[in-house]
């Protein structure tokens, strides 16, 4: 099949999955709006908007503490939610799943307290040349306090990531591999399975930055046998506000808590206080009650309509996007690596990205211009910044329609 | 083309985005400065020669950067040239508030500067952009003061 060729939408219920989305039916700005930036948060559907509302109005009070039948509700199904989560992404203990803030802060939970207590002077932390910021300047704290030592996987031109520049990087010193499993900016998937593998063999753990992975692909944390993972509810057309990260349950056990507070106890003195186990640990404080309910009813959204059946319905797009852009003199397309998930990354040589954007906006076209939190990663390839169109679960051919339609707006508008 | 955006990307601003004046360096500069605005990775110097009367007597920049950024980098040269430090601080004064859609003081005797300078007011209705706007000015005050180095973030 050419990548023109119209794939049978029966097989795909994009009409209804589209009205699920209440967002996507308003207008922005007058025009129909044209949501291509779901790698930054994607929009959430009805189920999991109600699921929060249900908590609110029906099952609310704070968990894990009151003896009423308000409390026991909301902790049974935030509890629940956990369940979804470890079933979602494979693992084997629901304990192994902790409710975070967001990726952000479950890498920086690893990096804090792994870190800390494991990782010495002289030990020697990889990340990829790819990554995002939130998985640069954690492990730079530990640079900074410790005298760990950053190593950085290159990157090739096309964007991806290979295995025999990782392997020479390996050693002895490797405690710690930190790596994206899909690129923010370029879509590229990285060869997590062998990464890891291969981290294993010289006695590394490893943590993958699952943030653009779990709505394009399947996970599965056990067979992968990854030590830690960690993803966004926000991009997964779930809530923000509840991230995960998923640790191995021997690891999780010997690291120190990350914060200190309420829910993460055993007992307190003031002359000395014990931990709570898994996963209460690591989860201080009054945690984000509803987005809990809300992240599993985003889960089960996406198991319904299928996670294969949504990475192929992206592959099209991204196939029928890179084939329209390609014609488009002037434009160049940055990442190109085989495989790669439904994000373009794309320069135009007679207008700079945040010009781009707002002619888009003029046009309903939401898409994002900038360094997209990987500052690193542009200065390999030379430019300030990108314009980035990423496609959902909810888009469809039109939109990339919209989209070359706008790039001829800005061309008859910059180019001279 | 919405009018909302034909107001933003006037052609004057389309022209010095393009073609932008003064982006060399100056000769014998006395004082420089750069300036970064990391949320969408625009870079750029600006140099400035003082003559021993406090005028400037050049004053230029280097660096890429949005329509946006450079055209207001290009127009500020322009109006910059000749200006004594404390007629450009009023000045700098008078455009911040006109890309901010602030209170305006009277800047006296500068009237043909701003009346040049008002195609930019166009970003006050958007705030990402104003820092788009008001990068090159920023530095240019960092420049005149000494601080080597300005961040519109």
């Amino acid at each position: 099949m050419s990548v023109i060729d119209r794939p049978d939408h029966t097989l795909y219920p994009i009409d209804k999955i589209r009205a699920d989305f209440p967002i996507l039916a308003k207008p922005v700005r007058g025009k129909k709006l044209v949501y291509l930036d779901s790698t930054a948060s994607a929009m959430k559907p009805h189920a999991v908007i109600e699921a929060e509302a249900q908590v609110y109005e029906e099952e609310y009070a704070n968990i894990h503490r009151g003896l009423y039948y308000l409390s026991e509700r909301a902790t049974a199904r935030y509890e629940e939610s956990r369940k979804t989560v470890q079933r979602f992404i494979g693992a084997r203990h629901a304990h192994e799943i902790i409710f975070t803030r967001n990726t952000t802060e479950s890498i920086n939970l690893v990096a804090a307290s792994y870190g800390r207590r494991f990782l010495q002077e002289g030990d020697e932390v990889l990340v990829s040349g790819l990554e995002h910021h939130s998985n640069i300047v954690p492990w730079q704290f530990l640079v900074e306090e410790k005298g760990v030592v950053l190593k950085v996987i290159p990157v090739a031109e096309d964007g991806s990531v290979r295995l025999e520049d990782y392997a020479k990087l390996l050693g002895p010193k490797t405690k710690m591999v930190a790596v994206a499993h899909i690129s923010n900016v370029l879509g590229t998937v990285l060869p997590i399975a062998e990464m890891i593998r291969l981290a294993h063999d010289v006695g590394a753990k490893v943590l993958i930055d699952g943030a653009q992975a779990v709505m394009h692909t399947h996970v599965d944390v056990a067979e992968l046998d990854c030590d830690f993972y960690a993803f966004s509810g926000h991009k997964l057309y779930g809530p923000s506000g509840i991230g995960v990260l998923y640790g191995k349950e021997a690891l999780l056990n010997a690291m120190p808590p990350y914060q200190g507070g309420g829910d993460m106890i055993a007992t307190v003195s003031f002359a000395k206080s014990s931990w709570a186990p898994l996963p209460a640990k690591f989860e201080a404080g009054t945690p984000a009650i509803a987005q809990a309910a809300g992240l599993a009813a985003a889960i089960d959204y996406v198991q319904g309509v299928g996670i294969d059946r949504i990475a192929a319905h992206e592959h099209d797009l991204l196939a029928y996007a890179t084939t329209r852009l390609n014609q488009i003199e002037g434009l160049r397309i940055i990442g190109t690596a085989p495989g790669k998930a439904a994000v373009i990354s794309f320069v135009l040589d007679y207008a700079h990205p945040h010009d781009i954007a707002q002619i888009f906006d003029g046009q309903g076209v939401a898409i994002r211009a900038g360094h997209h939190c990987a500052q690193p990663l542009m200065q390999h390839f030379c430019v300030p910044a990108t314009a980035r169109a990423s496609f959902g679960m909810y888009n469809e051919r039109s939109e990339v329609d919209a989209l070359v339609a706008a790039i001829r707006k800005v061309e008859g508008m910059f180019r001279e | 083309m919405s009018d909302d955006l034909r107001d933003l990307y006037q052609e004057v601003i389309l022209d010095h985005g393009r073609h932008p004046r003064n982006r060399r360096m100056v000769e014998h500069a006395n004082h420089l400065a750069h300036g970064e605005n990391p949320l969408c990775g625009d870079k750029l110097t600006v140099f400035v020669k003082l003559n021993d009367q406090g005028v400037i007597e050049d004053v230029s920049f280097e660096g890429q950067g949005c329509a946006i950024s450079t055209a207001s980098a290009s127009l500020m040269t322009e109006v910059m040239i000749g200006k004594t430090e404390a007629e450009a601080e009023k000045l700098f004064g008078s455009f911040h508030a006109l890309a901010t859609g602030a209170e305006r003081e009277e800047a006296e005797g500068m009237e043909d500067e701003l009346d040049r300078l008002e195609v930019l007011a166009g970003v006050r209705d958007y705030p990402v952009r104003v820092k788009c706007a008001t990068l090159a000015w920023h530095t240019l005050q960092a420049a005149l003061h000494d601080e080597g180095k300005v961040s519109t973030e």
